[in-house]
């Protein structure tokens, strides 16, 4: 039994320990906010932040982070209004918005780790995320703003 | 067995080909007691600003009936139906809003709801061909008009006043004369009782009042839940007892199943069952390919043993499909003679006797749409009846075809559209839906079927593969007095028909025939070529070859001549005025040529206004360049132009793009520039390194790191756009696809204006490298 807690809330699983978090997220705890998009960490839609770090969840299994701390963008801020979410909203970022919750993790482990990036560095934070609508003026620009005051 | 017997009849070949009329009779007849309005073709009062739209010629043609569109709560909650499908474009918050708009309704108290999709009820849902603003403009504005004189009707009964006494204004009916109003949530029950009035007898507002039309204040109604992750994809439907699935498919065209072992995948943890799943013969239209499907109670679980399959298949005809051979094919073809679509003067004798012959021939690979959230669908089946939750670009022809599919009535047919992960056309094919429906029935449990992004990328429906030859003559003073274009791609109808080996009518009206250079000589011709693969819409379709062959000439041109790039393209362009092409049956995107010619005003016009805001000309540091093109499409204007750097190693940045825009009278100037920043990176991508190749008849890329698309540090540093602002009459025209065909033509000749390096096979890849 591996237990894992997510978004505040212990969780377990006695299903294969191997199962990619991703699936146990969407599948099994019904957390759908964390997207597939490619199964290979290429493409960041599945972006979770792991105690205080953004990982892809494709790639990492429930053994993994067993007995460690999973956010996801539903628990990101209990009104969805985190410095980033409420960034992406001024700028009306998305267009079809399925990779836009991995890059908003993602944004959000970028300002955990660097309050202030300049562009070059949330240029080349968020590169690992993938938007094929092409979205990324607005995802650079909000990032900088919710790194300066929304 | 060719289950088609009239490919011709098929949705999503029809409605872009338009050969198909829509029987008024048999949809009054399908509206049966709700007694809508329904329009053959949504044609304003004579008073107003009249133009006519193909909207009509659509499957199920146009519906405007307030009763369909819009429900008012006693709450005051106003609900407006969306029909059409939202993949990024804004249009379930667009349409909504024109409806709005025209009722006085307070956008912050209007719901927005997804319809079902029935297009006996709604009209067309198909969300493709950057249609749904241009055909739903003034049947949104009817529907919302209908709403609020019915409102303002309900209102004067209630006063005992004559109904021209009031105003609908903000959510309220007001009558001035006395002071008193009502809000629309009081009049809600009354005004349900009016009679819907007839659409000549409909005042629409005076654009000045608009609120929200052409302003671009309102954000998309899904903004909140997209950041949020409360926003529902096909991907995040979960019903109860769903079973997960994902299907081993042939890995060729056409190919089929020899055997299977399911032993190892049945051991696999969370493993239930595995399954054969049927497949069509190929070229079957959207229907599934087949294969074997391995059912779990979640989708890692699936995906692992599915790996686990032990899979035998014939590949079948197209097992020799290989992209090497083909393109030599393709090119061989181009340097003969085809068949002839348009002819003005004589090519051939220009060409003889021309000066000098400038020949360009230029190649664009098979591309794969890869919207972010690959094919997934859920079914429910149920003895006769169906329901379907799926990302769907085409609701109605997907109730049609999961109906077809499992031998039941249409109206049996429940299809819920979630939102859709991106699109760009490859979610106009409902197969993933159609394997979901099969699946579902076989198990008697609801199911979801996922497609890996390996699926995607090896099972889909590509951009075709094309070589463009271009030959242009130059008299002695370097005028271009002849012009000979072959076009050489399989065809889109080669998914619906076996044995197609011309273009249809509406990928050689993108582009190719339509094209609008001001030249005594001009032959258009289409030489062969068979497809090895299923061939489908992607963003922009057929116009992605064209405009990069006849931007890049324009450019060879200028070059050749020692003339600015931009003069060239105003030159060859010529005189402001209407092009009427010698071609029988023009396609036009559907639309008839008096709303829509190809007008060279208006071409003109966003390459000067492109050149002046993005100062064409400018002095740039040594390794860069500024590279311009236009292109007309699915009847819009646009201009581009980009500054591109080379450094000594060949690397390519973008560092600006400037846009211009003619489509019309616009309702969101907002998400305009938003599509075209999205069309800049899709442009680059496909430009820089878009490429499906097959070798033994098998797609040779799997995933995103052989099929890479732009990320953010190599995406333009700004992305600038300039609407046109519309003339009072011009009618609205497409946004979603325009904006990637100028891209890659203006970004390479960007990088000759830089490198002096000519590129005329994309993608780029290490071309700019040695």
């Amino acid at each position: 039994m591996i237990k894992v807690k997510i978004n505040g809330q212990e969780q377990s699983w006695d299903g294969d320990p191997d199962l990619p978090l991703l699936w146990f997220l969407r599948d099994e705890a019904g957390l759908t906010g964390t997207k597939y998009g490619c199964g290979q960490a290429l493409c960041g839609a599945c972006t979770v932040i792991v105690d205080k770090e953004a990982v892809r969840a494709c790639v990492t299994s429930v053994n993994d982070v067993a007995g460690r701390e999973v956010t996801t963008i539903e628990g990101l801020h209990p009104n969805g209004d985190h410095p980033v979410q409420k960034a992406w909203r001024q700028v009306n970022v998305p267009q079809c918005g399925f990779c836009q919750t991995g890059q908003i993790m993602q944004a959000a482990a970028l300002l955990m780790d660097n309050p202030k990036p300049s562009h070059d560095q949330i240029r080349e934070a968020m590169s690992g995320n993938i938007c094929r609508c092409g979205c990324y003026q607005r995802i650079e620009n909000a990032v900088h703003l919710a790194s300066t005051g929304v | 067995m060719n289950f088609i017997d009239n490919p011709r009849k098929l949705r999503g070949f029809e409605k872009h080909i338009g050969i198909q009329k829509v029987s008024r009779r048999s949809i009054l007849k399908g509206l049966g007691v709700t007694g809508g309005f329904v329009l053959a073709a949504p044609v304003m009062s004579r008073q107003a600003l009249a133009y006519e739209t193909g909207a009509g010629k659509m499957p199920h043609g146009v519906v405007v009936d307030p009763r369909v569109f819009v429900s008012v709560g006693q709450d005051g909650i106003v609900t407006i139906i969306a029909h059409r499908s939202e993949m990024g474009t804004g249009v379930r918050t667009s349409l909504p809003l024109i409806v709005a708009e025209e009722m006085e309704a307070d956008w912050s108290r209007v719901k927005v709801q997804q319809a079902h999709g029935d297009e006996v009820r709604f009209g067309n849902q198909d969300t493709d061909g950057s249609r749904s603003t241009r055909h739903y403009l003034i049947p949104m504005r009817q529907i919302g008009a209908s709403a609020r004189t019915m409102l303002e009707q309900a209102a004067a009964k209630r006063w005992g006043v004559p109904a021209t006494e009031v105003k609908a204004v903000n959510h309220e009916v007001v009558h001035s004369a006395s002071g008193r109003k009502l809000g629309f949530g009081e009049l809600a029950a009354d005004a349900a009782k009016e009679s819907v009035p007839s659409i000549e007898s409909l005042k629409l507002k005076d654009p000045k009042d608009f609120r929200y039309l052409g302003k671009g204040q309102v954000g998309i109604v899904d903004l909140h839940d997209i950041t949020t992750g409360k926003a529902r994809y096909g991907a995040d439907v979960r019903l109860p007892g769903m079973k997960y699935a994902v299907i081993a498919r042939p890995p060729v065209t056409g190919g089929k199943l020899v055997s299977f072992d399911p032993d190892a995948a049945l051991k696999v943890p969370g493993v239930e069952k595995v399954m054969q799943v049927r497949g069509w013969p190929w070229p079957s239209k959207f229907q599934p390919l087949g294969g074997v499907a391995v059912i779990a109670r979640n989708t890692g679980a699936a995906i692992k043993g599915r790996d686990a399959l032990k899979l035998v298949w014939d590949d079948g005809p197209n097992g020799k499909y290989d992209s090497v051979a083909y393109r030599k094919e393709l090119e061989e073809a181009s340097r003969k003679p085809g068949l002839v679509l348009r002819q003005e003067g004589d090519a051939e004798a220009a060409l003889k006797s021309a000066d000098k012959v400038i020949v360009g021939e230029y190649y664009i690979p098979h591309l794969a749409h890869v919207a972010m959230e690959p094919p997934v669908a859920v079914a429910d089946v149920k003895g006769d009846k169906a329901e379907i939750w799926a990302p769907v670009q085409s609701p109605g022809g997907t109730r049609e075809d999961v109906a077809k599919t499992l031998g039941i009535p249409e109206d049996n047919v429940t299809v819920n559209v979630t939102l859709l992960g991106g699109g760009f056309g490859r979610k106009s094919k409902c197969d993933f839906a159609l394997e979901a429906a099969l699946l579902s029935k076989e198990l008697g449990a609801p199911v979801k079927v996922q497609w890996t992004r390996e699926d995607d990328i090896h099972n889909g429906f590509l951009h075709t593969v094309s070589v463009e030859r271009i030959e242009a003559g130059l008299d002695k003073n370097g005028k271009v007095i002849a012009w000979r274009h072959r076009s050489v791609a399989p065809s889109i109808a080669s998914t619906f028909a076996a044995g197609t080996v011309h273009q249809a009518p509406f990928e050689i009206g993108m582009g190719l025939v339509d094209m609008p250079f001001e030249i005594a000589n001009i032959s258009c011709e289409n030489p062969e070529a068979a497809a090895h693969t299923r061939i489908g819409w992607f963003r922009s379709v057929s116009n992605i070859p064209r405009a990069f062959a006849v931007q890049s000439m324009v450019a060879e041109i200028a070059q050749a001549t020692g003339r600015d790039q931009k003069d060239m393209l105003l030159e060859l362009i010529g005189s402001p005025r209407i092009v009427k092409p010698n071609v029988k049956d023009l396609w036009n995107y559907g639309e008839p040529q008096d709303s829509y010619p190809i007008d060279t005003a208006r071409l003109r016009k966003v390459v000067e206004l492109v050149a002046e805001k993005g100062e064409w000309g400018r002095q740039v540091p040594k390794g860069h360049g500024l590279g311009i093109a236009v292109h007309r499409s699915f009847v819009s204007y646009i201009a581009t132009i980009i500054e591109v750097a080379v450094d000594d190693k060949g690397k390519l940045t973008v560092p600006r793009v400037d846009t211009a825009i003619d489509c019309g009278t616009y309702v969101n100037p907002e998400r305009i520039a938003s599509q075209i920043e999205g069309a800049a990176i899709m442009g680059l991508s496909l430009a820089k390194y878009g490429e499906i190749t097959f070798k033994d008849g098998k797609v040779q890329q799997k995933n995103f790191d052989d099929f890479q698309v732009i990320r953010m540090d190599e995406s333009p540093l700004v992305t600038n756009v300039y609407i046109v602002p519309p003339g009072p009459d011009t009618p609205p025209s497409g946004v979603g696809e325009p904006g990637v065909p100028p891209f890659a033509p203006a970004l390479i000749n960007a990088i000759f204006a830089a490198t002096g390096k000519r590129i005329r096979s994309l993608p780029i890849g290490k071309q700019l490298e040695a």
